[in-house]
């Protein structure tokens, strides 16, 4: 992949560039989610898709820059890991709230 | 023999110190403990989305937050992740006093940040909005809390390992304990972009 390489104890590493990379993606990310929920003016659903849409993207940075996940051979074994654990967590989270919204519905 | 002790090299790779799986290995079994904590954090986030409007009277989100406040934190927290990733460089490059001066920076930097958080907290509670206030208020010092935990156990991590580099060297063992701190690191990051946009940024939207 682009400029990694593999360190004395075997682990893949990625070079300065794709550092410096995720991290200027990074701050601007955060600074856009940041300028967004300050905007008042924004209509909601705007607003909250701005906002989990800038989320996803540096969370998908931060795996591929700071934890050099690239698809690569090497990190297939964690990539298949970190897939089922977001399984888990889609049911986990998503489960949670539309049981106890609906619950809450009937209570009411 | 597979009984892998964490703490100790097994005797096949130790007599092979440059054998490459060893630390390969060890970096997959962190990743594993890693995703085992995300499950974890994502009840906590289910807790969280249940209990999040349920303030009792007491104060909302919108009242409580102070975006320019948790901007700074997150900075910090971004910051020393950068940091750290530029110590594995050094590392990578056998740079030893290097990786000791960017560790500490990294340190300070995630310093700061427990530095703002306990500010946070504190400030909340003298105020008469403590976790006991509402179960919004519950669910957010939990949430909160638990990363705040987290950051804590890393900075001593960090503080050892610089302890260990500094009088060790940049061993294999060593190099490898270096990598597994910095995937803890960069993975702690990630869990604050989904505190900072579901607790601090929707709280402010409502």
């Amino acid at each position: 992949m682009n400029g990694s390489q593999v360190n004395g104890a075997g682990a893949s590493i990625g070079g300065f560039k794709t550092y410096a990379t995720g991290f200027i993606f990074s701050v601007v990310l955060t600074a856009a989610a940041f300028a967004v929920a300050a905007h008042e003016a924004l209509p909601r659903p705007v607003a909250l898709s701005g906002l989990f849409g800038a989320a996803v993207l540096q969370i998908l940075v931060h795996l591929r820059c700071f934890l050099h996940l690239n698809g690569s051979s090497r990190s297939r074994w964690n990539v298949l890991a970190l897939l089922f654990t977001v399984l888990i967590l889609i049911l986990f989270v998503g489960g949670t709230i539309w049981i106890m919204n609906s619950l809450n519905a009937r209570m009411m | 023999m597979m009984t892998n002790d964490a703490m100790t090299i097994d005797p096949a790779y130790a007599a092979e110190p440059e054998h490459p799986d060893a630390a390969e290995n060890q970096a997959f079994g962190f990743w594993l403990y890693l995703m085992s904590d995300l499950v974890l954090f994502a009840a906590i986030f289910a807790t969280y989305a249940v209990l999040g409007k349920s303030y009792a009277g007491g104060p909302t989100g919108r009242e409580l937050f102070d975006l320019p406040y948790v901007f700074v934190e997150t900075m910090l927290l971004l910051f020393s992740s950068g940091t750290c990733g530029l110590a594995m460089l050094a590392m990578h490059r056998e740079r030893k006093r290097a990786v000791l001066g960017l560790l500490a920076v990294t340190l300070l930097l995630g310093c700061g940040f427990i530095a703002m958080e306990i500010g946070e907290f504190h400030s909340m509670i003298a105020d008469g909005n403590g976790p006991q206030r509402s179960a919004f208020l519950s669910a957010f010092f939990t949430l909160v809390g638990a990363h705040g935990a987290h950051v804590a156990a890393g900075l001593i991590w960090m503080a050892i390992m610089m302890g260990q580099t500094a009088v060790k060297g940049l061993s294999a063992p060593v190099q490898s304990r270096l990598f597994r701190l910095s995937m803890f690191w960069h993975f702690l990051d990630i869990v604050w972009v989904g505190v900072f946009t579901v607790v601090y940024l929707m709280g402010v939207l409502q």
